[in-house]
């Protein structure tokens, strides 16, 4: 066989999507959209330490309509990377491998996510009303 | 009879060349996060809005500037090993990979010595 054309992992287009293996990938895909949602709030980090102007701006940018969803969409990938993240935990220390428990564990990290993010959101909110 | 190198057996890794080092530290640094993650969230949803002196002073206060350092820390090193593991597994052709792969690195500490270097300007 030859080598460089051996089956390579992993084979997402030959399963059919399940509700576990929907939220494996969704794993990784929150995974990287939060490195890339770090570098943003890297951004906003910095320009907090060049001052008030600079903060400012970047303050504006978050509060904006856009920034807002692009907030909404980062805290809800973090809360299920988070979720999720807890769940795997689990798996890694020897629990939880049934089928009826890890789909279990799963409809219990998407509630938990949503919840969360309502949670993070109306703290939020009200907090920036208030100021 | 066995074809390997006593030398190899002893190490005890096969094909793999390492240990379980990048496993332990993603989930070492994941416990890490945990209750880290939740704090950080919880903030700064209490500080939406903040002007830049209120933050600023959130910020220099010592139990808050150490624990951002630590979270910092934690963020980059756990997203450098997940980033990894998702180029290696994806990316088959091997220049481009290694240049993801250099890229996630050398990213990842850029990304954390600028907010080290911020939170540390701002608490200092």
């Amino acid at each position: 066989m030859d080598q460089a054309n051996r089956p390579l992992s992993p084979h997402l287009q030959v399963y059919r999507p399940q509700m576990t293996s929907v939220l494996s990938i969704f794993h990784r895909m929150s995974g990287a959209g939060l490195w890339l949602g770090t570098v943003v709030l890297t951004y906003w980090l910095y320009a907090t330490a060049l001052g008030p102007e600079q903060y400012d701006i970047a303050q504006a940018i978050f509060g904006s309509w856009i920034g807002m969803l692009a907030l909404l969409g980062w805290s809800f990938a973090l809360f299920y990377h988070l979720c999720n993240g807890i769940r795997h935990l689990f798996w890694d220390a020897g629990y939880g491998y049934d089928l009826d428990t890890a789909a279990r564990s799963g409809w219990a990290v998407m509630f938990a996510t949503l919840v969360l993010t309502v949670i993070a959101w109306g703290i939020g909110l009200s907090a920036g009303a208030g100021s | 009879m066995n074809l390997r190198a006593p030398l190899q057996r002893v190490r005890g890794h096969g094909s793999a060349k390492e240990g379980v080092e990048h496993w332990w530290m993603q989930r070492l640094t994941a416990i890490a996060l945990v209750p880290l993650t939740i704090w950080i969230v919880a903030s700064l949803a209490f500080l939406a809005g903040a002007s830049h002196a209120e933050m600023s002073a959130w910020i220099a206060h010592p139990g808050v500037g150490i624990f951002l350092v630590l979270l910092i820390v934690a963020v980059f090193y756990h997203a450098k090993l997940g980033m990894q593991v998702v180029i290696e597994d994806y990316v088959h052709a091997k220049a481009v990979k290694v240049t993801c792969l250099i890229a996630n690195s050398f990213g990842a500490i850029f990304l954390a010595a600028i907010c080290i270097y911020s939170v540390l300007k701002i608490a200092l």
